[in-house]
């Protein structure tokens, strides 16, 4: 086991893990955050998809033990004082989620790029999602959703 | 899947990674961003014993101008790799290439080393290092050292690394004046490339006075296209770069997989080539 210190969603967790237990893992069964999903497990999907010192990461395909010293956020974190992020709400007013699986890894694929790019085009919006996959192929209110948001978050 | 068990090491200095790889004997394995060695590992096609993280060697990471060349360390990432102002001339093949590995999520954790050192020849950062005669900087028990890329990546999934070196950087010349171009083929979004094609140019008033040409996944390793890039010298027109890429056909037949028959690999080289080649040398009119 190895001793892992680990700052999510503004909280910082000590704890033991084996070196071969997934990031996603970890969240979803020693932190008990289940909003992040395992989905294809084969870095495709993008469904475990969090923000790692900030930038967007498909958490299967990290180790625990990588994170160690690294500040995490997952969908959980992206409410503030109860209110909901731009980005949970144009998903929410766009009807950007049929089933809901692809979801909190589109919101938080989305959350890291919007920091990156604040105003994007429709284009640039569908690049940044290349790595998040939703099977009920609702592609184009999620869209609608990150174009909404950042419309939101810019005025 | 869940990974076989393994020990694990953080690495606080490069040599602290070279000695523990040494310990850990020849089932022990570097691990950077991961985004090679974890899916395989995940599926169980590589089961090391030792993994020795080196992701903490700051050291390795950044884009350094060296005047006539650039230096890439190996543990900057294809994100950081694609933003790098100082990867100009025919060196910004390099960028583009890292701009279209994957996604941005793999981007943000994948390495420029790590890349190299899993020698996939379905990768795209072979082909560009290849194309540009770049260097790859190797650290080992014996010291460092740099390998040409054309003898870097001798088979699939094989380079001239040896057991217990890492891999730290290369050195990529920066072709002032020339322009370049990745192109390749697939499927679907972040599928490899069923054939990649990565094409640095001199365009002169004359026509193109120079071009390097590597090829991804055409076959166990990234490959050259010396016949093509001697038929280009010289060339200005559609039709004689149409005329030159058919010079493809001169390298040994490619692989067929589920993906594409030999004929259609062979096909898709002399499309991509030539669109590579008339976006390198930036001149629309002759692209498709």
């Amino acid at each position: 086991m190895k001793r892992i210190s680990v700052t999510v969603n503004g909280v910082r967790h000590e704890a033991d893990v084996e070196p071969r237990t997934l990031l996603v893992h970890f969240i979803r069964e020693q932190l008990e955050l289940t909003g992040t999903n395992v989905g294809c497990d084969t870095s495709s999907c993008g469904a475990c998809t969090i923000l790692m010192n900030g930038q967007s990461a498909k958490s299967c395909t990290v180790l625990a033990v990588q994170a160690d010293g690294a500040e995490v956020t997952t969908v959980e974190g992206l409410v503030s004082n109860g209110d909901w992020h731009p980005v949970q709400k144009a998903f929410h007013e766009q009807h950007g989620l049929q089933c809901g699986f692809c979801t909190p890894g589109m919101m938080m694929a989305a959350v890291g790029y919007l920091d990156e790019n604040p105003s994007p085009t429709e284009d640039e919006v569908r690049l940044a999602l290349e790595g998040n996959l939703c099977r009920c192929t609702g592609y184009h209110n999620i869209v609608k959703a990150v174009l909404a948001a950042a419309d939101d978050m810019g005025s | 899947m869940i990974p076989a068990s393994f020990d694990y090491e953080r690495a606080s200095s490069l040599d602290e990674a070279l000695s523990l790889l040494a310990a850990g004997g020849e089932d022990a394995r570097p691990l950077a961003g991961g985004h090679s060695l974890l899916p395989l590992m995940r599926l169980r096609l590589a089961r090391p014993s030792l993994l020795v993280d080196i992701g903490g060697l700051d050291e390795l990471r950044g884009v350094h101008d060296d005047g006539d060349s650039v230096t890439i360390g190996a543990l900057t990432t294809h994100h950081e790799v694609a933003g790098a102002a100082a990867l100009t001339g025919g060196s910004g093949l390099i960028a583009k290439v890292a701009g279209g590995i994957g996604d941005p999520q793999v981007r943000h954790r994948g390495t420029l080393g790590g890349s190299v050192a899993h020698a996939d020849p379905a990768s795209d950062l072979p082909a560009a290092l290849l194309a540009l005669d770049a260097e790859v900087t190797l650290a080992g028990p014996g010291g460092t050292r740099s390998v040409a890329a054309a003898d870097f990546f001798i088979g699939p999934f094989m380079s001239a690394a040896d057991d217990g070196e890492i891999v730290t950087g290369v050195r990529v010349p920066k072709q002032e004046g020339w322009g370049s171009a990745y192109q390749k083929f697939q499927r679907r979004a972040q599928d490899w490339a069923i054939v990649g094609v990565a094409a640095v140019v001199n365009w002169t008033d004359s026509g193109i006075a120079g071009a390097a040409i590597g090829l991804t996944n055409m076959g166990g390793t990234p490959l050259r296209a010396r016949a093509v890039e001697a038929a280009l010298t010289g060339t200005s027109e559609k039709a004689q770069i149409l005329e030159a890429v058919s010079k493809v056909s001169e390298l040994e037949t490619p692989p067929a997989d589920e993906n594409a028959s030999s004929e259609y690999r062979l096909h898709l080289a002399q499309v991509l080539i030539a669109r590579a080649v008339a976006e390198a040398a930036g001149c629309p009119g002759m692209q498709r």
